[in-house]
């Protein structure tokens, strides 16, 4: 018998975790977020249920303003892994015509955590499975598999259940339920590696090209469609860029880069000296914000 | 710090990027704890791992910078200790007090730490953090040497069963760098190692603060010729024992449609091939394997350590919590074993309630004894206790309500170690490691040739039990009785009800009430009890039974734990108040004689497993004593 290399290890762990859930969950769902760490955790879903389908439905939880990208390949990824999709929109946030250009903060607030929460109510889920890792940010380092949140959505980080070996207790009280994290132990180079390997399909926005583009405030913004608002004197630029992290465009920094393949993309990667999610905005302006926002509820 | 550990990839990554991930993806894996008192140096060290391996970008070292300057310990200097304390609670307080997994890999291998905390409070993190460790790194202050904590995760990282330890003696920039020194503690340590059953010990003197030895090797310790922390690590071999028998606990059954079934899970240990014999456990049948899916499909093999689904040649009962098993040498099944516990929530163990027990993909029903004694991790030896408190770690007799298929702890963790579950609060209450069973006898519950009254119970999926209803006439006994009867019987369970009466109509009618004969009444009604055990039943007997002596007899006819004494317990007013059958009135006209607790007396149990107050529904009471013997989360499992 040859060991297995760490990324087999991986992805039999991480297997072992969806069909747990599978097994003891009442009414699971997959948070798919079109990025590439839910590419891959729907990967390794496909796999874990072959050759029938994964027995719950996928979530995108929508904020209208993802790339045009992102909304072209949930559509076929969904129908490739033959399962249903879910897409949530806030109704409040609808209304309201919340948008990143005038509401800051509320945006992601609206949209996403309280969007999330009502979702997760709305369809009764008691187990969310969620393409986090440990690696990307330092209060998530110490982030259970199985995450409890109360049944506001909640996460209290003294409330965490042990987990031993790989025995995961799922039981909830009514009301409760879990994020699951699939992906827990790898790190950002693990999945690059493994959309290779596995040749995964992923949003092109990875990969540089040509697109029209604004610099504002430092960061290198996409010009997406029509409804990005420029300022007085500035003109979309097309420069040669990729994303190292998507959400929704206008809160997305670019790179400028040239590296049109993942084997090149992963190079750059590793002679970048910045980490994952410096591109989001939403991490700049203190050290414990996310763990703040979890608590909150945001994913 | 020193401008060469700045932030520098690979070289090959820029050179030839296909070379590096090929290389890359060929990598193994090694998961360590790292273990160590408040003050060794411990987040610094893994601090500097991550630093020095290169898995901190330039963004995390300006967010350390700035973090160092502001909360850090270590003057104008870099203080590591940041970059791996994360929650701000625990920041605030200057202590981890949590389990953290960090990351990261060299050209050789990739790393997962476990960082858990050194306070002796959080014992049940070191456990937690060492489960899933294949090496432990011990840290030991070379100005302090052995201390009582250093011994206390000793015991925890042999009680878990890593097999690989690191004494790092930290700190040798403080002592001078002198050889003497690392060598006593080396000595100090080693003794006291051997002792307690570690004796793969690599002793390395290093400093995190300078890096000394972490990384590179360190010039101001010349005397020392042994491997530096990281080219340790990355040679160590820890591959799984191929030489066990295949074992794969059963997820989940894979069936899409009427031409498909499978069973998935992940390998637990040996290798399974195409036209492999194989035994469910602990059903007993034997069937082979006809396919094999792996990860990547079809394949001719799997190995412990992947998830795969396996197709059998025959049409064959099989579920979750089933274990598929080499058919040659499966694994045990019993129902009550010896297992060290680890104790883990605030609320100590109540021996004799019921908890949920998960191994591997069994859960069950568990009830503990008062622990045979508790370790003293600190100083050796054991004590006795009455219970198990946060933190202790006991040895227990731990019983099911189901026969469970498992292995001894130091066999393999996947069928060794379990986890406590609180029925009420839903929490991880304890972690445990299966010593031994307690009955021998029941490994056989998975051959077909003998129907033992294992295999009877097996069969009805239940454990025998004699439910033993005691009180005086009028006290309740034969309504509560049928009560729970209907309710087990409603969740599938194999009953029989014994009511007083109806006994004495044939079975005894020629038995009179004499004390002589009420002894003989209880004696045959036990023997009937103890037949009706064997054949796998719950047995349930409604008996004014008033002599203690009796009902200990019966008792003895059983094996353990299957006799539930139950004690009725209404006041002889209440009793005779009720007087369903107009007795009392009788017995008080002097119409009937030795009538209990008129001119005959009850002597009540002084410890019978549950006690049914007066002023307690006969509804409420059923449901509780349903709950004690089964579980009432059973039917849902």
């Amino acid at each position: 018998m040859t060991a297995l290399t760490h990324l087999q290890r991986l992805e039999a762990e991480s297997i072992h975790i969806l069909r747990e859930v599978a097994a003891e969950a009442a009414n699971p769902v997959m948070l798919y977020s079109v990025g590439k760490d839910s590419a891959v955790m729907l990967h390794l879903a496909t796999k874990a249920f072959a050759p029938g389908t994964p027995p719950f439905p996928l979530l995108h939880v929508d904020t209208t303003w993802k790339f045009r990208a992102m909304y072209e390949l949930r559509e076929r990824a969904a129908v490739a892994a033959g399962m249903e999709l879910i897409v949530h929109r806030n109704p409040e946030a609808v209304a309201l015509g919340i948008n990143p250009f005038d509401h800051g903060s509320r945006h992601t607030d609206l949209w996403k955590t309280e969007g999330l929460k009502q979702a997760l109510t709305a369809g009764g889920f008691d187990a969310a499975f969620g393409g986090a890792r440990r690696d990307e940010e330092k209060s998530r380092a110490k982030e259970r598999v199985f995450s409890f949140r109360s049944a506001s959505h909640g996460w209290d980080p003294r409330a965490q259940r042990p987990e031993l070996w790989n025995l995961y207790n799922t039981r909830l009280h009514p009301g409760e339920s879990i994020r699951v994290f699939p992906l827990s132990n790898w790190t950002e180079l693990d999945i690059w590696q493994y959309i290779l390997a596995e040749g995964i399909e992923i949003v092109p926005l990875y990969l540089a090209a040509p697109r029209p583009t604004v610099e504002r405030d430092g960061q290198l913004l996409m010009v997406d469609d029509d409804r990005f608002r420029l300022l007085p004197g500035e003109r979309p630029v097309d420069r040669s860029i990729r994303f190292r992290t998507l959400g929704c465009y206008p809160l997305s920094g670019a790179v400028e880069s040239t590296a049109d393949t993942l084997p090149a993309v992963i190079q750059e990667m590793l002679l970048t000296t910045t980490s994952e999610r410096q591109g989001r905005v939403i991490d700049h302006d203190q050290a414990a914000s996310m763990e703040k926002k979890k608590r909150e509820g945001y994913f | 710090m020193s401008a060469a550990h700045a932030y520098a990839p690979d070289a090959l990554v820029a050179r030839d990027i296909d070379a590096y991930l090929t290389r890359h993806a060929a990598k193994s894996m090694l998961r360590f704890i790292t273990c160590g008192s408040v003050d060794d140096g411990k987040s610094t060290l893994i601090g500097r791992l991550l630093y020095d391996s290169r898995a901190v970008f330039a963004d995390q070292l300006d967010a350390l910078a700035a973090d160092s300057a502001r909360t850090g310990t270590q003057g104008t200097n870099l203080d590591f200790a940041l970059l791996v304390d994360g929650l701000s609670a625990e920041r605030e307080q200057g202590i981890t007090i949590d389990v953290a997994y960090r990351f990261f890999a060299t050209p050789a291998r990739k790393f997962i730490v476990a960082d858990t905390p050194g306070h002796e409070q959080y014992t049940r993190n070191m456990v937690t953090g060492a489960s899933t460790a294949d090496l432990a790194v011990i840290l030991v202050d070379a100005r302090k040497g052995v201390l009582a904590q250093t011994r206390r995760h000793s015991h925890l990282v042999q009680l878990v069963g890593i097999r690989h330890v690191v004494l790092a003696v930290n700190k040798m920039d403080l002592v001078g760098h002198d050889q003497a020194t690392f060598d006593a503690i080396v000595a100090d340590y080693r003794d006291f190692a051997r002792s307690i059953g570690i004796d793969r010990i690599t002793a390395i003197p290093l400093s995190g603060l300078t890096g000394a030895n972490i990384v590179d090797p360190a010039p101001a310790m010349p005397w020392y010729d042994g491997p530096t922390l990281l080219a340790h690590l990355e040679a160590v071999e820890v591959a799984a024992p191929t030489d066990r028998p295949f074992r794969m606990p059963v997820q989940w059954v894979n069936r899409p449609d009427q031409h498909f079934r499978g069973f998935s899970g992940l390998v637990a240990a040996g290798g399974v091939a195409v036209g492999d014999e194989v035994r469910i456990v602990p059903a007993g049948r034997t069937t082979t394997v006809a396919r094999i899916l792996g990860p990547d499909g079809e394949r001719p093999r799997a190995d412990a350590g992947t998830s795969i689904t396996l197709v059998l040649a025959d049409e064959i009962d099989c579920a979750r919590g089933d274990v598929i098993a080499a058919a040659a040498s499966p694994p045990e099944v019993a129902d009550a074993f010896v297992s060290t516990v680890v104790w883990m929530d605030a609320a100590p163990l109540v021996p004799g309630r019921g908890y949920l027990l998960k191994l591997a993909t069994q859960t069950v029903v568990a009830t503990l004894q008062p622990p045979r004694h508790v370790v003293d991790v600190t100083a050796g030896g054991t004590r006795p206790a009455a219970t198990l408190a946060i933190n202790d770690i006991g040895v227990v007799e731990v019983r099911t309500d189901r026969p469970l298929v498992f292995e001894r702890y130091a066999d393999g963790a996947a069928l060794g170690g379990f986890i406590l579950i609180d029925r009420e609060t839903n929490a991880t209450v304890a972690a445990g490691m299966i010593d031994e069973p307690v009955r021998r006898a029941s490994n056989i519950h998975w051959q077909q040739v003998d129907v033992t009254r294992a295999a009877h119970a097996a069969q009805k999926g239940q454990s025998p039990r004699v439910l033993w209803f005691t009180g005086l006439s009028g006290s309740g006994k034969s309504t509560i009785a049928n009560l729970v009867e209907r309710r087990l019987h409603a969740l599938g369970r194999h009953t029989f009800l014994l009511d007083g009466d109806n006994v004495r109509h044939g079975l005894n009618r020629d038995l009179g009430f004499s004390e002589t004969d009420r002894v003989e009444n209880i004696r045959r009604v036990g023997e009937v009890a103890h037949l009706m055990a064997d054949a796998g039943l719950i047995v349930l007997t409604a008996f004014i039974s008033p002599f203690a002596a009796d009902r200990a007899m019966v008792r003895d006819m059983l094996p353990a734990g299957e006799f539930v004494e139950i004690f009725v317990d209404a006041p002889l007013a209440v009793a005779e108040a009720r007087d369903p059958k107009g007795l009392y009135a009788k017995a008080r006209a002097g119409l009937i004689a030795d009538f209990t607790g008129i001119d005959s007396p009850y002597e009540p149990p002084a410890a019978p497993e549950l006690r049914i107050d007066a002023r307690e529904s006969a509804e409420a009471a059923a449901e509780r004593i349903v709950e004690y013997v089964i579980g009432v989360w059973s039917h849902d499992l």
